[in-house]
């Protein structure tokens, strides 16, 4: 059964493929030159220590988003 | 052909660069990538020169250039700030893209971390759109390995249609290689496969060949119609008036691109494109980087172990801020045991050498008065400042660099973000902190990395907050002289690394608390979003690191003490011994700022010191004890313990030592901080606010200390 939710409620661990990004402006257009955009498979690597942000590996490479901008991205688990 | 009349006269004002070719057949060479790629390395070492390099993204923030002679040829290497996209979303890789559209580099070198081709693909592609001569430089190949991926450099170039060098940068691996590939392809046919590669939908494309024959009827000089097409079509602002100025003339007004352009936008917005233009062209290139791996990157699923493990220790919810602290412990405490031998060794040497170069000045009959003037004023501060402040110098900063080298420090930023959200800045604020460490000024230059105009300010306003490492020593001296009680040994050393690390932590509680008053008022604004990336950790280069920057960090020193510590030397001695109405200059003047000083828990003589001290932070110390020796009984100080029965008998206490602590690291930045400050905000007003800002906090905090401790003592 597939399910939609926000990036933010991945746990660590968790794979994820991107179905949509609401998020807009230049976080939006970064998120994309890092190469986030539908159909991208995402990992959820690590919280910080203290919750907030969450390091997730896109592509490769790990990247950090905070939690305002990790929910702004929805994915398919 | 580029012209020779106007080589690179307005698309280097676009740029903010102009390259001087010393020789009219140099070849010049951009270097572009995404952040932390290692193009500062690779161009350090072609260049040899000595741009700042460290495992963290966003270090280059404006063009560089360097000079080589390779094969006969000069190559003018060109280091172009990292950036994730050629698109222009922000000043870096506007600065980017301006430079390889209108600077008109022979060749672009595309430098990719090796460890993550796919996304840096994606660069590699957009810089094809706009240049026709472009290699591929794979580097980082050592870390690949490490981490078992494996890459068909032969296939890739094949799919690319451009040449592909693989290169470990750090040890020189692949580079020469790499310029005779650039040279190689400067000879050939301009092409790559960029247009085969990276199809857009079919209106797009559609629209594109509409537009191409009409830019082709211009003289647009080196610009690639298909890329300019889309970028006309994609309406990019910032594009159009720097090419407005490039070309000398406004492309869309020209008739048949005004024809041209209405039909390909009506073509586009029949198909219910409009917006999403550059969602499209952006999931063009991602997808093409994605196809272009297929088969060529082959990962062993175990890729990312060791730096999950790293990070598992380093990052996590109950090791992460511990550890965090525990390393900084660390590395202060390694400078205080490391700095006591040289500081004894050289402290003996210097002052013993004081009494020689005495007597062989009046022997070669140079006037008494300035003998003195010249051993006990001049050499006097140089000698402190070498032996007290020097050594403590040396050491802190290649630790720090290791640290740097590694790539920890955007895990501090990871692990401390959420209080920079609570104070609505941003987390990257922790970033340029860390650079304030080894020098303010580096800091405040560091701030570029974040985005946010306003949260960039709050950066560069309270970076002074963060001791740099010229208090470091200043702060070492009087903790150990008047806070380690009787205690021997390595306690000693730990205790007073655990009390430096906690006024270090002040200083971050400060930054933080000035930042969200800050935010709260003339900075109003709500954090904005933001992107950190956190690199993969590197084996840093020990042996290279440690030496180079101590050598650095003592050539620094050494050449500011000569600048400034001299003159500073020269100008108190003046003081001494200039009588005013029975009083020497010095004590009119430490006796104006007394009342002030003792107010804030100090006295005249430590104001004078710091205010005097403003050119550099590492004369403080030097200047306080130059001013208590001329009016004290004590004519010679060749032992640093006898520095505190000095201090003592100039009325010192814990009071006035913990005062002087405090406003060590709450008080303006030092002169170079203000310029740069200045430089980078454009405005008197906010570098007067960044001078003020830490004053005032440092007389509030000085005044409630000394008043508060009084009432107790």
């Amino acid at each position: 059964m597939k399910q939609i939710t926000a990036l933010n409620n991945l746990e660590e661990g968790q794979y994820a493929n991107v179905v949509s990004l609401s998020s807009c402006g230049t976080i939006r257009r970064r998120l994309q030159d890092l190469g986030l955009i539908v159909g991208t498979r995402v990992e959820c690597v690590q919280r910080s220590p203290l919750g907030d942000p969450t390091a997730y590996r896109i592509r490769g490479a790990v990247i950090a988003l905070r939690c305002e901008d990790a929910s702004k991205v929805f994915v398919e688990i | 052909m580029r012209s020779l009349n106007d080589p690179f006269g307005k698309c280097a004002a676009d740029t903010g660069l102009t390259v001087i070719r010393r020789q009219s057949d140099d070849i010049v060479i951009a270097l572009a990538g995404n952040p932390n790629v290692g193009k500062s390395t690779v161009f350090n070492e072609l260049t040899g020169l000595n741009q700042h390099t460290g495992n963290w993204p966003g270090k280059t923030v404006s063009n560089a250039q360097g000079r080589c002679e390779h094969n006969g040829r000069g190559h003018i290497l060109v280091d172009i700030p990292g950036c994730y996209s050629l698109m222009a979303h922000s000043a870096e890789e506007e600065v980017a893209r301006n430079y390889l559209c209108f600077g008109e580099p022979d060749v672009v070198i595309v430098v990719c971390d090796a460890t993550c081709l796919e996304r840096n693909l994606n660069l590699v592609l957009q810089a094809m759109e706009i240049s026709e001569r472009i290699v591929v430089c794979i580097n980082l190949m050592d870390e690949a390995k490490r981490k078992g991926i494996s890459i068909n450099v032969k296939l890739l170039s094949q799919r690319l249609g451009v040449p592909i060098v693989t290169s470990t940068a750090r040890s020189g691996k692949g580079l020469s290689s790499l310029l005779d590939t650039a040279d190689e392809l400067l000879v050939s046919e301009p092409h790559n496969n960029v247009s085969e590669l990276v199809r857009y939908l079919s209106p797009v494309e559609d629209a594109i060949s509409v537009l191409i024959p009409a830019l082709e009827s211009l003289p647009i000089r080196r610009l690639q119609p298909r890329w300019l097409a889309l970028r006309l079509l994609d309406r990019d602002s910032t594009l159009l008036s720097s090419l407005c100025s490039y070309l000398g003339f406004d492309i869309l007004s020209a008739p048949q691109v005004k024809e041209a352009f209405q039909r390909a936008s009506d073509i586009l917005k029949n198909s219910g494109i409009s917006d999403n233009l550059s969602d499209i062209c952006v999931a063009g290139l991602v997808q093409a980087a994605e196809r272009c791996c297929l088969n060529v990157v082959h990962k062993s699923p175990n890729s990312d172990l060791r730096d999950k493990k790293f990070d598992k220790f380093l990052t996590s919810r109950i090791t992460g801020i511990p550890v965090m602290l525990a390393l900084l412990a660390a590395i202060l405490w390694i400078t205080i045991i490391g700095a006591n031998y040289p500081s004894d060794l050289l402290s003996d040497l210097l002052f013993g050498l004081q009494e020689k170069i005495r007597s062989l000045l009046l022997a070669i009959g140079l006037f008494p008065w300035l003998v003195s003037l010249l051993t006990d004023g001049v050499y006097r501060v140089l000698a402190w400042v070498i032996s007290v402040m020097l050594p403590p110098m040396a050491i802190f900063f290649p630790l720090f660099t290791l640290l740097e080298d590694f790539g920890y420090l955007p895990r501090v930023a990871f692990n401390l973000d959420k209080y920079f959200k609570a104070c609505s800045a941003c987390g990257k604020q922790a970033l340029t902190m860390c650079m304030g460490f080894g020098c303010n000024a580096v800091g405040v230059v560091g701030c570029r990395i974040i985005d946010s105009p306003r949260e960039r300010l709050i950066a560069i306003l309270t970076n002074n907050f963060v001791p740099c490492n010229g208090r470091f020593p200043t702060l070492i001296a009087i903790l150990s002289m008047f806070f380690l009680g009787s205690s021997v040994g390595l306690l000693r050393s730990i205790l007073s690394a655990v009390l430096l690390t906690s006024i270090i932590v002040l200083g971050i509680v400060l930054t933080l608390a000035v930042s969200r008053l800050l935010s709260k008022t003339i900075l109003k604004g709500l954090p904005s979003s933001f992107t950190l990336e956190l690199p993969p950790y590197r084996c840093p280069q020990f042996g290279k690191v440690l030496i180079r920057s101590m050598l650095d960090r003592t050539l620094f020193v050494l050449g500011r003490a000569a600048v400034v510590a001299a003159p500073a030397g020269m100008l108190i001695w003046l003081m001494a011994n200039t009588y005013i109405g029975g009083a020497t200059l010095l004590e009119h003047f430490s006796g104006f700022l007394d009342p002030f000083g003792r107010f804030l828990g100090m006295d005249g003589v430590i104001l004078l010191a710091f205010i005097l001290g403003f050119p550099a932070n590492e004369i403080v110390v030097p200047i306080m004890l130059m001013c208590y020796l001329s009016t004290s009984s004590l004519t010679s100080m060749s032992d640093l313990s006898a520095l505190k029965v000095l201090l003592l008998e100039n009325g010192w206490t814990w009071i006035t030592a913990g005062s002087t602590i405090l406003f060590s690291l709450l008080h303006w930045p030092c002169s170079t901080t203000c310029l740069t400050i200045y430089r980078e905000t454009k405005s008197a007003k906010w570098t007067l606010l960044a001078f003020i800002l830490p004053l005032c906090v440092g007389i509030i905090v000085c005044a409630l200390f000394a008043n508060i401790s009084r009432l107790f003592y």
